[in-house]
């Protein structure tokens, strides 16, 4: 935005620079499970913009200040690497990107179930490898996938999308050069299944019409388009597993539930049985481990 | 809504019942009279209730649970013990059978040394007490210890602890699945490694049909390679 050219960002015929419509998205990728060290993750390509995003957690909060006794928190960084952009970026933190961090955080804790991990906190590392205007949807659509990735309970996904105003038009999912010389950007994140907004933000003039129409644009994309995506990055990666699960039920697999007791019969027969059998060998052996120590 | 047996994969934020007469179980939870997964993993309708069987995540300890832990802090009544999960587990000295003397904490168990204890006790701000006091629980002196992750764990006991037994008959060592993932294998150190690779299998393997066969023939065709 504020740039002034001569370049003409929507012709006669009504398409954008880059070949698209007025309310077409760029070609988006999503892959869930790409990191090995990681609990959970997920990168998104989305035009040319490609992101990583990796989540470790829950796990204990440091320092010890930052720990809330009743709910985990929820930590995301948002960093883009020094080679996303044409000029080089300087590596580290800047405003803009602690900005990222912080509304991203909160977007993401809005649906995650931090009830249920006291003390805890859930870090989620996003990396931008190349940025083409719109890397805060794309990281925040890469977040929430690794985080569904990583087996964090949440109300839901959450799916970013932009819109804003260039060429004197509205028009959905804004290029490198529509955010550089248009009129408005509005960037936002919703959670698809309750259609509640978890980041809205908005750069540049629109009227309450046109921002009427850019929201819509951009929640419909992200519901329609960009969330169907989404979940099938994830079902495509556990895709498999559902075969012989059954087994798995019946054998403590619900013994470390997260969220609610349900009736123990689920499992307790087997392993009482199980760990009876055990218990007898174990029981003969080594128990006089303690014994060198107590009886002294 | 779909039959029990479907085994479908969820993930957050789908619906898994509008009816009113079910509950949410684990990894589910309801809102505005629907019942929703809040977690990724296998539908399942047990009874009353929708539960999620989760592929992923971390494991939370739960009262009564038997795990592998790993000494790393010693405190002169306590040891912090690492049990694999989000929150640190004290075993206090009054939950082993010893008498320890106070501040003699060093001398029963050290920095490093594991045990197989028993969750005692986790309250509502997931504080855990650890017990060493009860039948079968000890310190593991010899053996081994490998980790798998924690959802996998139901895999590699078996459908009434078949697989388990046939690991351990077919390997001649004696084992014990935490229910943390971590797996103690003790015997001889070419048995171990067999036992390893079979637990390793496993856990590649988890998704497929007919684990439990396809672990035996790889068992056999080593037994024979051997003799």
């Amino acid at each position: 935005m504020g740039g002034h050219s001569d370049i003409v960002l929507i012709d006669k015929n009504g398409i954008r620079l880059d070949g698209r419509k007025a309310d077409e998205l760029r070609p988006i990728k999503i892959e869930a499970g790409v990191l090995k060290r990681a609990d959970g993750s997920a990168y998104v390509v989305w035009g040319n913009n490609m992101v990583l995003a990796a989540v470790y957690g829950p796990r204990e909060a440091h320092p010890r200040h930052v720990q809330n006794s009743n709910r985990a928190i929820v930590q995301a960084k948002y960093n883009m690497a020094a080679f996303s952009v044409g000029d080089r970026k300087r590596p580290g933190p800047d405003r803009r990107s602690v900005e990222i961090s912080k509304i991203i955080s909160e977007a993401l804790e809005a649906v995650t179930m931090t009830e249920l991990f006291p003390r805890a906190t859930i870090d989620v590392y996003m990396e931008v490898l190349q940025a083409n205007a719109g890397t805060r949807c794309a990281a925040i659509t890469a977040a929430s996938v690794a985080m569904a990735d990583a087996g964090i309970p949440m109300r839901g996904l959450v799916t970013g999308c932009a819109a804003g105003k260039a060429g004197d038009k509205v028009i959905l999912d804004l290029g490198q050069e529509e955010d550089n010389f248009g009129q408005a950007d509005v960037p936002l994140a919703i959670v698809p299944r309750t259609g509640e907004v978890v980041l809205l933000q908005m750069d540049g003039h629109l009227t309450q019409e046109e921002f009427d129409e850019a929201f819509r644009l951009a929640t419909e994309a992200a519901v329609n388009v960009v969330y169907p995506l989404q979940v099938e990055a994830l079902k495509r990666k556990y895709a498999g597993s559902t075969e012989d699960i059954e087994e798995g039920i019946t054998n403590g697999g619900l013994a470390n539930s997260v969220i609610n007791e349900t009736p123990s019969e689920v499992n307790a027969d087997e392993i009482v049985e199980e760990l009876a059998s055990r218990e007898e060998k174990v029981a003969l052996e080594d128990m006089d481990d303690g014994k060198q120590g107590g009886e002294q | 809504m779909s039959d029990s047996n479907s085994r479908e994969i969820v993930v957050p934020g789908d619906l898994l019942s509008d009816s009113p007469e079910l509950k949410a179980g684990t990894g589910a939870f309801r809102e505005k009279g629907r019942i929703y997964a809040a977690q990724i993993g296998i539908k399942s309708i047990r009874g009353n209730y929708v539960n999620v069987v989760p592929l992923a995540g971390k494991y939370i300890p739960k009262a009564g649970d038997m795990v592998i832990g790993v000494i790393i802090d010693i405190g002169p009544s306590n040891w912090l013990t690492d049990i694999n999960c989000p929150y640190p587990a004290p075993l206090h000295v009054n939950d082993v059978p010893w008498r320890v003397d106070f501040g003699d904490t060093a001398r029963y168990l050290n920095i490093g040394n594991s045990i197989l204890v028993k969750v005692l006790k986790v309250d509502e701000t997931k504080r855990i007490q650890l017990t060493l006091k009860e039948q079968g629980l000890r310190k593991l002196t010899s053996g081994r210890i490998i980790e798998i992750p924690h959802s996998k764990v139901p895999r590699v006991i078996g459908k009434g602890g078949s697989m388990i037994s046939m690991l351990k008959n077919y390997t001649n060592t004696r084992m014990f699945v935490g229910q943390n993932g971590r797996i103690w294998i003790d015997g001889e150190p070419e048995n171990i490694r067999l036992a390893v690779e079979a637990i390793t299998m496993i856990d590649r393997e988890a998704h497929l049909l007919g684990l439990t066969e396809k672990v035996k023939e790889f068992l056999e065709s080593k037994k024979k390679i051997e003799s």
